[in-house]
């Protein structure tokens, strides 16, 4: 089952490796990993989505809350959340037809076109992970993909808290 | 008042302040000026090893032998990565150690400069936390929290690296040692929640068939003595894990001996048949649980541990307590003291009759009538010729779990040994590390022809600073736990477990200017032990051609339940 951790940790130089090494060293999945620093620059803030049953996922949450430099680990997939991950989709537009019809899937999902080539389409998405996947298979229908860059899922609580407190 | 320090004397300056008195290392040169602040003073004393690894070894025998933090200092690049093992020794036994490793100075990092690791990198999975100092002026604060770090909670060795031009003597800062450490991320459970408390009282208290089962924590924790008084006050049948030897006396009539791979047969029919299992600052190894899906399936397990992630890591916990046992030992006696409910006095004679009847098997009993040099009957003497007060080190393979079985621990922090990652060269280092704490005690390192050679090199070091331990080899001319495994699993196939070019061990001792004792028989035993153990002012070391072809028994059977066991050669339990 699919899990979104959000972490808060020290803005130190280090402190992702730690992180990344822990997923490896006990064998656990990473599916996309991002990070970024907070509104408070002492903070980093990381979203990994991994899978694996209850057990598992108790085990990881626990083992990263046990690292030094981690203030506060939330698997958001328990709680009410929001989730958006940034796609960029670069795909061959060549004719009137295809260019038409990658504008049309490209609307129904929400993506806007951000640059053209030659012969191709540079179409942004920002959606849920599977939104993204969805828009993905569409486009294949309609022309071939040339790159596709995701940014990994970003999540965050519903409601009036802060992971912080 | 505004005394200026360069940041070498920072080191030493502040490392005093923490209270400490040996750092045992090795010198290089990006650690030479820290050397020099050394060479300044005399509150702090430098042991000089042979090798960085037994540097490491040392220092955690002596964290494991008085509770304090063991302080390594080792040069950058081979230096710092002979510490390796070291660290990964004290990692899984959870034993509290800072290691300040050099490193070329920050403007050569990352060129591939000369003895250039990236040691914090190397030593991150085997590390609690470490530090990378890139200001002297941060040094007394780093050094502080990595000595909080090493020794709370879960202790755990800390690595410092220290850049050549950060310990420079020519820059001179201020000292400001911080008078109260805040970590906002850290931040360790002593208390256990009040409502498990409850559960698992009142789980405890109706057991039928109850097994207390505790190991390291309460010898890290210091609570062997509330662990009795709990053991004591419920009548309750204790198992110890090798880590947790020690925690009650091995001679107390509650104890039912080790359990897991090589433990007792009472002690593993005990787990396997009970209705709760108490388990207190021991982690479900897999050493000791064998089969994990046959692990004691009636049992209702309460498991107490400081660290979170040892609860149900391998063994699901029903009642989950997360606390530091000391606190949680007293939470638990009060609430005990407070309760109605009346423990079943009947079953529990009933059940202490089942465990009677389970040691009456005399699983520990071995082949007497022969004419070869038995290494249990080695450790049996050697138990009684120290009165059962030595401190014991040992090294990894047959002679630990010989050790482990035939010499009851009267008291914690006694028994030493590598029982998280199995470290062959341990038993010296650590036994000289224990002597330097204690220099008026009887240290003995129970060791095997294997596993000595891989750090014999300190025999040298004993020399230098006068570490009269004594080492006790049961030299069985192979890699005698390899060859028990070859023999068993293997169809007796000895695939590299045979030491064919041994040295003359009394010969080497000598060398080194040590005694040397050679025991071929078993009549020669006791005498050679009385002549070792009347020497104080010299180390000996006792060269003891065991029976070779020995296995150590009890013995889990591979894939089976926790108290599936071979008893001897050919015989099941």
């Amino acid at each position: 089952m699919k899990r979104i951790l959000a972490i808060l940790l020290e803005n130190e130089p280090g402190s992702l490796s730690r992180i990344v090494g822990l997923f490896s060293q006990r064998a656990y999945n990473i599916d996309s990993l991002t990070v970024g620093t907070t509104d408070d620059k002492t903070l980093s803030r990381i979203t990994i989505t991994t899978h694996g049953d209850d057990r598992v996922v108790e085990q990881i949450t626990k083992q990263v809350n046990k690292l030094v430099d981690v203030l506060k680990v939330l698997d958001l997939t328990e709680v009410s959340h929001v989730e958006r991950e940034l796609l960029m989709v670069k795909v061959y537009a060549r004719n009137e037809t295809t260019r038409a019809a990658i504008t049309r899937v490209s609307d129904v999902f929400g993506g806007t076109i951000i640059d053209m080539g030659k012969q191709s389409y540079t179409i942004q998405m920002s959606s849920s992970s599977d939104k993204i996947e969805n828009f993905l298979k569409m486009l294949c229908h309609e022309s071939d993909l040339i790159e596709v860059v995701r940014s990994g899922s970003v999540g965050i609580g519903r409601g009036d808290k802060a992971l912080r407190n | 008042m505004n005394e200026q320090y360069n940041g070498s004397e920072l080191v030493v300056k502040a490392l005093k302040n923490l209270d400490v008195q040996f750092i045992f290392g090795y010198p290089g040169g990006s650690v030479l000026d820290l050397y020099d602040a050394l060479f300044e003073q005399s509150d702090i004393e430098h042991v000089l090893v042979r090798h960085e690894q037994a540097a490491t070894h040392m220092a955690d025998g002596y964290a494991r032998a008085t509770g304090k933090t063991g302080v390594v200092l080792a040069t950058s690049g081979p230096g710092a990565t002979n510490c390796i093992t070291g660290i990964a020794t004290a990692y899984m036994d959870s034993i509290p150690m800072v290691v300040l490793s050099g490193q070329v100075p920050s403007n050569l990092i990352g060129d591939d400069a000369f003895q250039e690791t990236d040691i914090v990198g190397c030593s991150r999975p085997i590390v609690k936390h470490s530090f990378n100092c890139r200001n002297a002026e941060e040094i007394p604060t780093i050094l502080a929290k990595a000595f909080y770090l090493a020794a709370s909670g879960r202790p755990g060795p800390v690595v410092v690296e220290l850049p050549k031009d950060v310990l420079n003597p020519q820059l001179k800062f201020k000292y400001d040692m911080p008078k109260q450490l805040e970590m906002r991320t850290y931040n360790p459970n002593t208390k256990g929640h009040s409502k498990q408390i409850k559960k698992a009282v009142e789980a405890i208290l109706r057991a039928k068939k109850l097994v207390i089962y505790s190991g390291g924590g309460v010898i890290l924790s210091n609570t062997s003595q509330k662990l009795t008084e709990l053991v004591e006050k419920l009548n309750a049948p204790i198992t110890n894990t090798l880590m947790g030897l020690g925690g009650i006396s091995g001679n107390h009539p509650n104890f039912i001996g080790m359990l897991g791979m090589h433990g007792s047969l009472e002690a593993n029919k005990a787990m396997a048949n009970a209705d709760v299992i108490l388990a207190l600052g021991a982690r479900f190894d897999d050493r000791v649980t064998n089969n994990v899906s046959k692990f004691c399936p009636n049992a209702k397990i309460v498991h107490v541990d400081v660290d979170p992630t040892s609860i149900s890591k391998t063994i699901q916990a029903h009642i989950p307590v997360v606390g530091c046992l000391d606190t949680v030992i007293d939470q638990i006696l009060e609430s005990i003291n407070n309760s109605s409910i009346g423990i079943d006095r009947g079953a529990q004679e009933a059940w202490w009759n089942n465990i009677t009847s389970w040691r009456a098997q005399n699983c520990l009993n071995f082949d007497t009538e022969t004419d070869k040099l038995k290494p249990q009957t080695v450790i049996q003497r050697l138990y009684d010729i120290t009165n059962g007060d030595a401190y014991v080190t040992s090294d990894v393979g047959q002679h630990q779990m010989f050790a482990a079985q035939y010499y009851p621990f009267k008291k914690p922090r006694q028994w030493i040994n590598s029982g998280g990652l199995g470290t062959m060269g341990f038993g010296l280092p650590a036994a000289m590390g224990v002597k330097v704490a204690f220099p008026d005690n009887e240290v003995v390192c129970v060791t095997g022809d294997g596993s000595i050679q891989m750090n014999i090199q300190e025999l040298s070091t004993c020399l230098q600073y006068g570490l009269n331990v004594k080492v006790v080899s049961l030299n069985n001319r192979s890699l005698g736990m390899v060859r028990q495994w070859q023999d068993m699993l293997y169809d007796g196939r000895h695939s590299s477990s045979y030491m064919e070019s041994l040295p003359d061990f009394v010969a080497l001792a000598e060398s080194y200017g040590h005694v040397g004792i050679r025991v071929d028989h078993p009549d020669e035993l006791d005498k050679a032990l009385e002549h070792a153990f009347s020497i104080n002012d010299r180390l000996v070391f006792l060269d003891i051609r065991v029976d070779e072809k020995e296995h150590v028994y009890p013995m889990q059977i591979k894939h089976g339940a926790i108290d599936e066991m071979w008893l001897k050669k050919g015989v099941k339990a």
